[in-house]
């Protein structure tokens, strides 16, 4: 609660700079805030009590619990390295500045929400402060042909599926007769099966989270949103927001639903199925680098589906070192290829060409990050990869665990492709701009990503 | 603590290569790989005197799930790790006097890769190896990616995706493994002792199969693999042909016979059919070869094909002499391919009928060629030939037909390698090869050290039976049912 609250706090504090026009010190301002945010989340670890604020009980809308601490702290992280790189990507907008960075932070509130809310109010609360605030970052090149397209799409997609969500929320309401996640639970374990009212309900918000999330077939709009926004955004879309939907889903299903029932678990096999197939197949042919990235963190939605399929074991765990894995490779990537689009101006594979030659070391990160993502060991990817078939099969999931293996042999084609225009492409002569920040995001994640693919005790098992 | 050295030796050798710079790389990483030969022979030493356990090694690595870091050296390992850390200086050594852009990168690489081999080989945890496993794809990918031939880039990317989904499907059997061991972990000792329904050990079976089949490779799953070769840098190939391909027979003894008794007494018979016909088809397309690489290439699939088949045979025959043959094989393939080495870096070509008189130019390389090729067609007194005798023995005891056909592969290899030779090295000289420089110091050192070694196991192999003889007695005792 004190995390969410301080973070709130820092967003202020961002809106005050600009009266004040600081906005020079902006982001080391947010990188310490974020640093003290962090702590005050560890601390909250070890007190799990009820969520008192101002003499009232929050409980039933706020559940401050491991779960919600753990991904917090990946977020604030994932937080903290957007923040650094967006100090040299904002160079030239500074006048926006603090406006795109607040807007940032209180992202990162709503995703604390989806953390740790304990009451379907708070959860839609929580997908709406992430929503809205990226309607207005993506279309926020207003110059930008493809910024406005990608803003428009995302919102009208994104607002239909919020209707879809509350409609779901209505219904489960009607059946239950409360939002709060605890009495849905216990209306689930005693009626659910046995109530239309309730499966449609709970069938609509699941559908709303896996539009979030881009699983297939509700993944249209997240190819255009992605290519169309600006490169930091695309980044925030495919990293922080996507792992906190994640967190939202699986707090959902696991406190909310008490577990998958049977036809849940059908439509979820069906289409984590179909986002494996769809994501990897898709991503083979395509050109544009965050295009590509942005079908790969489709397929990797289906693999964090099976996850939350695997409800039974506690497969909590294995979400979080997954979308932390993910994060951190795909940080890593990005931090290479901010500088690399802003040097050559091109957004697609070619952009790379030769860089293997020109710069050996950033080649060599990215190319790391590319193996995270495609699950080679040791990266951290390879065991987020294992953890989560683990999990699947030991919940039973066989053949769905073996179709995911077989698609991630299909991941490696493309993330190859990038690797081979670097170290086999002659490319153009460009001198690529380097600036250091995104040199030290990009160390430390891939760093990060040799650290757990090697010493994952910490963040494995931690739930 | 000897393990941990015998294993991070290379890893940290890597580095420093690495940040060492191109101008003394192949110098520092031929000494630290004589390094690590030195720390291989006291280990050897110590083996003796100590036994097995002196080598153990075990850590927790990963709460939940249950994976440890868990190293052993008994006989079996110890010959692979002794293939692969005598290989690999002599390897580096051949690299010398060879112009190699960005040197400390690749003989960085070819570290790295000594480094996730002797991992395999003394990996005693299913999680644990399988990451060496993978780790060592990554090395020869780029090995081969960067200082490849012209089509390197197709044929290396194919490479990597054909034997990595054979890894994936491993991978997924391993875990599966894990979910049906009551103790859930990955530890070997569980595994071997562990129950599993024939039912599914049978489709397990082949969930490892295919891992390893497309890694030695048996016929249907080479076609990566001449290509690879020919594209590869001489060192690659020598890698790939020499230690890489042996991770996979290796790993049909230690991993799939014991742990799917079952499953391989019912696969089995399939799986040595394959055998069979690989060795044939091998040795046939071997002969129409027109490349010397692509004609090593295929000999190699044939050869490998009757070390597989003589583990399918399940008999002791069969499994020493997969071993000693693997060792034999290791030796003469990569002698083979420094030869078309030798013979490419004078002449440019490696098209038979392109060449031809080198004998008469370079005399002294000219016999050691010979020494390698009789070891490899298996002459008596060689060490090609106790490896394939009993590996036919094996074969035989299995089934008396199929170790007819397997036994083609001694007439077929003898025919393509002396074909190959005579069309050579004899004759007149052709007009690609107007003048021939004898051996190099380094090429004599090579090439001297395999014939020793050639000479010295044909006359001697007892000393690595009495080392594998106990592990495979064991491993046998929990593979037959």
């Amino acid at each position: 609660m004190n995390t969410l609250i301080y973070t709130a706090g820092l967003g202020m504090v961002c809106l005050a700079m600009e009266i004040l026009d600081l906005r020079k010190l902006l982001v080391p301002v947010i990188l310490l805030g974020l640093a003290v945010i962090f702590g005050v989340n560890l601390m909250s670890w070890a007190d799990s009590g009820p969520v008192i604020f101002a003499g009232l009980d929050m409980s039933s809308m706020l559940l401050v619990d491991h779960f919600s601490v753990a991904f917090n702290g990946v977020l604030i992280v994932a937080a903290a390295f957007l923040f650094a790189m967006s100090h040299d990507f904002y160079k030239d907008e500074q006048h926006h500045l603090s406006d795109y960075l607040t807007i940032i932070v209180f992202i990162l509130c709503g995703a604390m929400v989806l953390t740790s809310y304990s009451n379907l109010v708070m959860m839609f609360l929580g997908i709406e402060i992430v929503s809205i605030s990226l309607y207005i970052l993506a279309g926020s090149r207003r110059h930008d042909l493809r910024s406005n397209e990608a803003g428009m799409k995302y919102f009208l997609m994104g607002s239909f599926a919020s209707a879809v969500l509350l409609f779901g929320i209505t219904l489960l309401y009607g059946a239950s007769g409360s939002f709060k996640l605890t009495e849905i639970a216990s209306y689930a374990a005693t009626y659910g099966m046995d109530s239309p009212m309730f499966l449609v309900g709970s069938l609509l918000v699941v559908c709303a989270f896996l539009f979030k999330v881009a699983a297939v077939p509700f993944h249209f709009w997240s190819p255009d949103v992605y290519e169309g926004s600006p490169s930091l955004v695309t980044t925030l879309m495919a990293t922080l927001v996507k792992v906190s939907f994640f967190a939202a889903f699986y707090r959902l299903m696991s406190s909310g639903f008490a577990g998958i029932d049977p036809h849940t678990s059908t439509i979820l096999v069906i289409v984590a199925a179909a986002t494996m197939i769809v994501g990897n197949l898709v991503a083979l042919k395509q050109i544009n680098f965050k295009r590509l990235l942005a079908y790969s963190g489709i397929a990797h939605a289906g693999y964090m589906l099976l996850a939350i399929l695997s409800l039974k074991t506690n497969s909590a765990s294995a979400l979080l070192f997954y979308g932390a894995t993910y994060i951190l490779a795909t940080i890593g990537a990005f931090a290479v290829a901010l500088p690399v689009f802003s040097s050559t101006g091109k957004e697609t594979i070619d952009a790379f060409d030769g860089l293997g030659r020109k710069k050996p070391f950033i080649a060599g990160m990215l190319t790391l990050s590319m193996l995270s993502l495609a699950g080679i060991p040791p990266l951290a990817g390879f065991l987020g990869k294992y953890y989560i078939f683990s999990e699947a099969i030991h919940n039973g999931y066989v053949a769905i665990t073996l179709l995911a293996v077989i698609t991630s042999i299909i991941g490696v084609y493309y993330y190859f492709k990038v690797i081979l225009a670097m170290y086999t492409k002659a490319g153009e002569d460009t001198e690529i701009q380097f600036p250091m920040l995104y040199s030290i995001v990009g160390i430390i994640c891939v760093a990060l990503s040799i650290l757990l693919g090697l010493w994952p005790g910490g963040l494995m098992g931690l739930l | 603590m000897m393990t941990i050295l015998l294993l991070f030796l290379p890893l940290l050798a890597a580095l420093v290569v690495l940040l060492g710079g191109s101008k003394h790389a192949s110098s520092i990483a031929l000494g630290l790989a004589v390094a690590e030969l030195a720390v291989t022979a006291y280990a050897i030493n110590v083996f003796q005197t100590e036994g097995p356990e002196a080598f153990y090694v075990f850590h927790t690595w990963i709460d939940s799930p249950k994976v440890s870091f868990h190293l052993g050296l008994d006989g079996l390992s110890l010959v692979m790790v002794i293939l692969t850390n005598l290989l690999v200086p002599l390897i580096i050594l051949s690299g010398f006097n060879r112009t190699i852009p960005n040197a400390k990168g690749y003989f960085s690489l070819i570290l790295l890769m000594q480094f996730a081999l002797v991992g395999v080989f003394m990996a005693m945890d299913g999680l644990l190896y399988y990451i060496f496993w993978e780790v060592a794809l990554i090395p020869i990918y780029f090995i081969a990616l960067r200082w490849g031939g012209h089509n390197r880039v197709a044929i290396t990317l194919k490479f990597f995706i054909y034997t990595l989904a054979g890894s994936l499907l491993m991978l997924f059997g391993f875990i599966m493994l894990y979910w049906y061991n009551p103790e859930q972990s990955f530890d070997i000792r569980e595994l071997y002792t562990m129950v599993i329904s024939q039912e599914n050990q049978s489709w397990l079976f082949w969930m490892f199969f295919l891992a390893f089949a497309i890694k030695i490779p048996i016929v249907p799953f080479h076609t990566w693999q001449a290509d690879t070769y020919r594209e590869s840098p001489t060192q690659g190939t020598m890698l790939l042909s020499g230690i890489m391909l042996k991770m996979g027979i290796y790993s049909l003894i230690r991993w799939l016979l014991p742990v799917l008794p079952l499953g391989v007494a019912k696969w089995g018979q399939l799986a040595m059919i394959l055998c069979v016909i690989g060795i044939v088809y091998a040795s046939i397309i071997a002969l129409k070869q027109k490349n010397l690489k692509n004609l090593l290439a295929y000999s190699s699939v044939a050869h490998v094909g009757l070390i597989a088949a003589g583990i399918f045979a399940l008999n002791i025959q069969g499994l020493q002499g997969s071993v000693v043959q693997m060792f034999a094989h290791g030796v003469n393939v990569v002698g083979l391919f420094f030869c078309a080495d030798i013979i490419f870096n004078r002449t440019n070509t490696n098209e038979i009928s392109e060449l031809g008189g080198i004998r008469n130019l370079a005399p002294l390389f000219s016999t050691m060629f010979t020494i390698v090729v009789l070891g490899s067609i298996a002459l008596p007194l060689t060490n090609g030939f106790i490896g394939e005798f009993l590996l036919l023995y094996g074969v035989y005891e299995y089934n008396v037909w199929l170790s007819v056909f397997a036994g083609l592969t001694i007439i077929l290899g003898a025919a393509y390698m002396l074909r190959m030779f005579k069309k050579v090295m004899l004759g007149q000289p052709s007009s690609y090869v107007p003048e021939f420089p004898d051996l190099y110091w380094n090429e004599k050192i090579v090439l001297g050290v395999f014939v020793l070694i050639i000479f010295g196991m044909g006359i001697y192999p007892q000393p690595i039976f009495n080392l594998v003889e106990p592990v495979l007695q064991d491993i046998l005792s929990h593979s037959i049912l």
